[in-house]
């Protein structure tokens, strides 16, 4: 990593207009989509397909507008901790959040066995 | 010293703690996507709540989300990502070589975007949530069902979008600035750096605003009986 | 600063003298004078942040108080944790050594973004200006933990104005991480690999990891406290369907990394420290490099042992129970390679090894009874006592502290070209090592029979302890204060340094003490491992003649 060429990374790499003008119109296309999903019932389910359509436009966003697809390895790795810090707080935050309601631990060691039938 | 005699050769912008070109070009960017995890962070806060309180208060939550209009919010989501679009296409015409006239046009129609996206969302979401009394902290009389959980809702809308458009405002800043670096001639193929650096955080903006589209508006869903 | 007589001639033009005039000090892009801005910054702020704990180990020599009333008591305490934790320890060892070191030890001329160098010290002194103004017009009274719905609804202090000091300076943190990671892996001289970088840069980069994942949730959730406390909306108000909890999970979130931003860097200190003064590389060079990262990654995921008495749920208080005592196993590690370095090493026990050696010790103590505290059943009883108290000041005053002092001891040749009085260093050093065990030690004990932290008043059978740990505090600040006298009086008076007084390895001893601005007239190329010291020297040294175990 101590040497450094003139030009470095991907200084030189140029995405045409045509990349870019694609990329725009699957991203208006994502927007039309997840905006008339919404108004169809599909319960549960349409949060996840919310979630999984802005999903697929940021990754389109970081790949190509940001050009983390010719981006170096140590580009990827940053942008994926950050995704997987977020992560941590979130899950770790509803590890407590979402189970003040559940029931502890078995009393005593006769309680082990039904215990780890539940689980199975 | 070699690096003294090469001084000349170096162009404009190369800044004396780096060995090369290339060498500040990589930290240029390395930074702005550490500061882009930063930001992650610092919306990930709003967003960790969010996410906690959603799920702790579902029915009030959707009730809240239903106060919101999407055509308002999906407006926005394509004015921003024209924007993008705009902020790429300027980026590449430097990258190019072309003329800053054309570099200055695709800037400034960036901003134009920008200006648009806080205009609609002054003018018709939030002088409108303000005129009918859904401001919680400001104008709160909402007087509908799960009054206590739409408050809640309400203070996450408005934080997290303000707290997004201030990074909007930001960003026309900076949009300022690279306008008239341009037209100073600061930009060639060899150095567009601070370009290059002002559109990845342009972006970052706009993909926190299409999760809050995501989040704020369509949870739940919009069909009837939801 | 005046040149000495007899200067030699590389030194006589450096980063010191090289510009006079304010100005060329508050408007420098220079890390080394950056570095200094810190040092003096901070400096005051430690003894800012010393006052009220001094005030408090002096009320707190009679049972029901000697000085004060309950509500200034509270603020007391308060004032002493958010200065000492946000604007001393937090910046401490980063900004003052990491900002001068880190381009030395990599063979760099600078950091990588100077201009924001400098504009994280002016963030720095803004928040400090706001958290000081807050503290003269009467401080918080909240701790310096900041909870709702205490500080949002009901207390009737500054909250606002400190929690924007906070704030302020913790984007000075974010930017000096920033700048860490990209000069430690974008700047490092030829032929300077990851495995060959010193272990202060391990640590430095670790702590920066933390600095960037870190603050930015403290600074949000300090800004949703803001806003529930100036909008009155309930954000954390369980009558509109808040969580109390939820800011202590966004705080914590932040706030327990915290601690390892205060004891990495230190821990990187304790590495250079007795590696120089046993003159030995270090034992296990990837084990401790690799600890450095699992102790930065770990320690995102253990915040909620802070909670297990305030409403989490036990489901996730075991989760954190069992990763906070994984977090114990880098530290452990890290202990264990310093002792095998000194063992059957040339050891000298100048000012700066004695503060290494206090810290393995002292913060051994601290790391263990942080286990203590993570088994939940043990927890339950010594959590709001004094026993924590004990432990996070043994981790941080006598891990933390100590380090930064061996390290500031270490490095001052280099930073001012003096050589300070060694007696007077060590004494001080034995000062405040004894001064320290005096204050904290019986607070362990304190803790565990029950006495409560945060109270003004106590039962009066836990007056013998109280009366020998304020004995000690007043010990401990004479400690402090001894450096303060013969390093400033070193700065004129000191016998000049030269380049290396310790005859240590590492780049930052190739150059001039002061070094000139540009660090290196030519960028050094690396070809050696850290820490290579001549195997041959210690065989001198050893008992077994012709034999050196390294």
């Amino acid at each position: 990593m101590s040497e450094h060429t003139e030009q470095g990374g991907n200084a030189g790499h140029v995405v045409p207009v045509s990349t870019y003008v694609l990329v725009f119109f699957a991203l208006m296309a994502g927007t039309a989509l997840t905006t008339g999903v919404a108004y169809i019932d599909l319960g549960r389910w349409n949060t996840v397909v919310a979630l999984a359509i802005a999903v697929t436009k940021m990754m389109l966003v970081v790949l190509f507008f940001m050009h983390a697809k010719y981006a170096t390895g140590l580009t990827r790795i940053v942008i994926l901790a950050g995704f997987f810090w977020l992560g941590i707080m979130i899950t770790l935050s509803c590890s407590d959040e979402l189970t003040r309601t559940w029931e502890i631990v078995p009393k005593g060691w006769n309680m082990v066995v039904p215990f780890v039938s539940h689980l199975f | 010293m070699s690096e003294l005699a090469a001084h000349g050769a170096h162009p404009p912008g190369f800044a004396h703690q780096f060995e090369t070109v290339g060498q500040q070009r990589e930290a240029g960017r390395l930074g702005m996507w550490v500061f882009l995890v930063t930001e992650i962070l610092f919306f990930g806060g709003m967003f960790a709540s969010y996410t906690i309180y959603r799920a702790l208060h579902y029915e009030s939550f959707v009730t809240g989300s239903h106060l919101l209009e999407v055509k308002f919010g999906a407006t926005n989501t394509y004015v921003l990502i024209c924007s993008s679009l705009t902020m790429a296409l300027a980026i590449r015409s430097a990258q190019t070589g072309k003329r800053k006239g054309q570099i200055i046009f695709w800037l400034i129609l960036t901003m134009i975007f920008g200006a648009l996206f806080l205009g609609l969302k002054l003018r018709f979401e939030w002088y409108r949530d303000y005129v009918d009394g859904i401001v919680p902290g400001i104008n709160w009389a909402y007087n509908g069902p799960h009054a206590p959980g739409v408050q809640m809702f309400m203070c996450f809308y408005f934080f997290m979008t303000r707290l997004h458009a201030l990074h909007m405002v930001a960003g026309l800043g900076v949009l300022t600035v690279l306008v008239i670096m341009t037209a100073r001639n600061k930009f060639s193929p060899e150095y567009y750096a601070p370009l290059e650096i002002s559109g990845l955080y342009w972006h970052f903006v706009d993909i926190v605003w299409i999760f809050l589209f995501a989040l704020l508006y369509l949870i739940g869903g919009r069909y009837p009986g939801s | 600063m005046s040149t000495a007589q007899a200067v030699p001639a590389e030194s006589s033009v450096n980063y010191l003298n090289a510009n006079y005039g304010i100005k060329s000090w508050l408007l420098t892009f220079d890390h080394k004078r950056i570095g200094l801005l810190y040092l003096a910054s901070i400096t005051l702020m430690f003894f800012v942040g010393g006052v009220p704990a001094v005030l408090m180990r002096l009320h707190l020599i009679e049972p029901q108080g000697a000085l004060f009333e309950p509500e200034t008591y509270n603020k007391l305490f308060s004032t002493h944790g958010i200065i000492m934790v946000f604007f001393f320890l937090v910046p401490s060892i980063p900004a003052t050594l990491g900002n001068f070191l880190i381009p030395l030890m990599i063979g760099a001329r600078d950091v990588a973004f100077p201009k924001l160098n400098l504009m994280s010290w002016y963030l720095f002194i803004i928040g400090a200006s706001f958290a000081l103004y807050a503290t003269l017009s009467g401080g918080v009274d909240t701790g310096w933990t900041f909870y709702p719905p205490y500080s949002s609804s009901y207390s009737q202090t500054h909250v606002v104005a400190v929690a924007l000091g906070v704030f302020i300076a913790g984007f000075s943190s974010i930017l000096t991480g920033l700048n860490f990671i990209v000069t430690i892996h974008k700047m490092r001289a030829p032929g300077l690999t990851w495995f060959r970088l010193p272990l202060f840069i391990w640590a430095m980069y670790a702590t920066s990891l933390i600095f960037v994942l870190g603050t930015p949730v403290i600074a949000v959730t300090l800004l949703l406290l803001g806003a529930e406390r100036i909008l009155h909306v309930g954000i954390f108000d369980p009558a509109v369907g808040g969580d109390p909890l939820l800011f202590q999970h966004l705080f914590w979130f932040y706030s327990h990394p915290a601690v390892y931003i205060m004891i990495l860097p230190g821990m990187g200190v304790v590495s250079e420290l007795v590696t120089a003064f046993s003159r030995k590389k270090i034992f296990g060079y990837s084990f401790v490099a690799f600890s450095s990262l699992s102790i930065a990654v770990i320690s995102f995921v253990v915040w909620g042992h802070h909670m297990f008495v305030t409403g989490q749920s036990v489901y996730a208080g075991l989760v954190f129970s069992v990763l906070s005592f994984l977090v114990a196993i880098p530290s452990a590690i890290k202990v264990f390679n310093w002792t095998a370095t000194l063992y059957r090493g040339s050891i000298s026990y100048e000012a700066p090894m004695l503060y290494a050696l206090g810290f393995i010790g002292l913060f051994t103590i601290g790391g263990l009874t942080g286990l203590f505290l993570a088994s939940l059943a043990t927890d339950v009883h010594l959590n709001g006592t004094y026993f924590i108290v004990a432990h996070f000041h043994y981790v941080m005053v006598g891990g933390a502290v100590m380090a930064y002092l061996g390290g500031i001891h270490y490095w001052w040749p280099k930073i001012t070209g003096r050589l300070y009085p060694d007696l007077w260093a060590r004494i001080a050093a034995a000062i405040i090592f004894i001064g320290f065990n005096l204050t904290f030690f019986p607070q362990f004990i304190l803790g565990y029979l029950g006495m409560p932290r945060r109270y003004a008043v106590y039962p009066a059978e836990f007056q013998v302890l109280n009366v020998m740990s304020s004995a000690g505090a007043s010990i401990l600040g004479i400690g402090y204060l001894i450096p303060l006298i013969y390093l400033t009086w070193s700065m004129r008076y000191g016998p000049i340094a030269g380049p290396n007084p310790w005859k240590a390895k590492g780049l930052e001893w190739t150059i001039p003490s002061p070094p000139p601005t540009e660090n290196f007239t030519e960028i050094p190329i690396v070809t050696e491992e850290a820490y290579n010291y001549p195997v041959a020297e210690l065989r001198k040294y050893s008992n077994t003649p012709g034999v050196a175990r390294v």
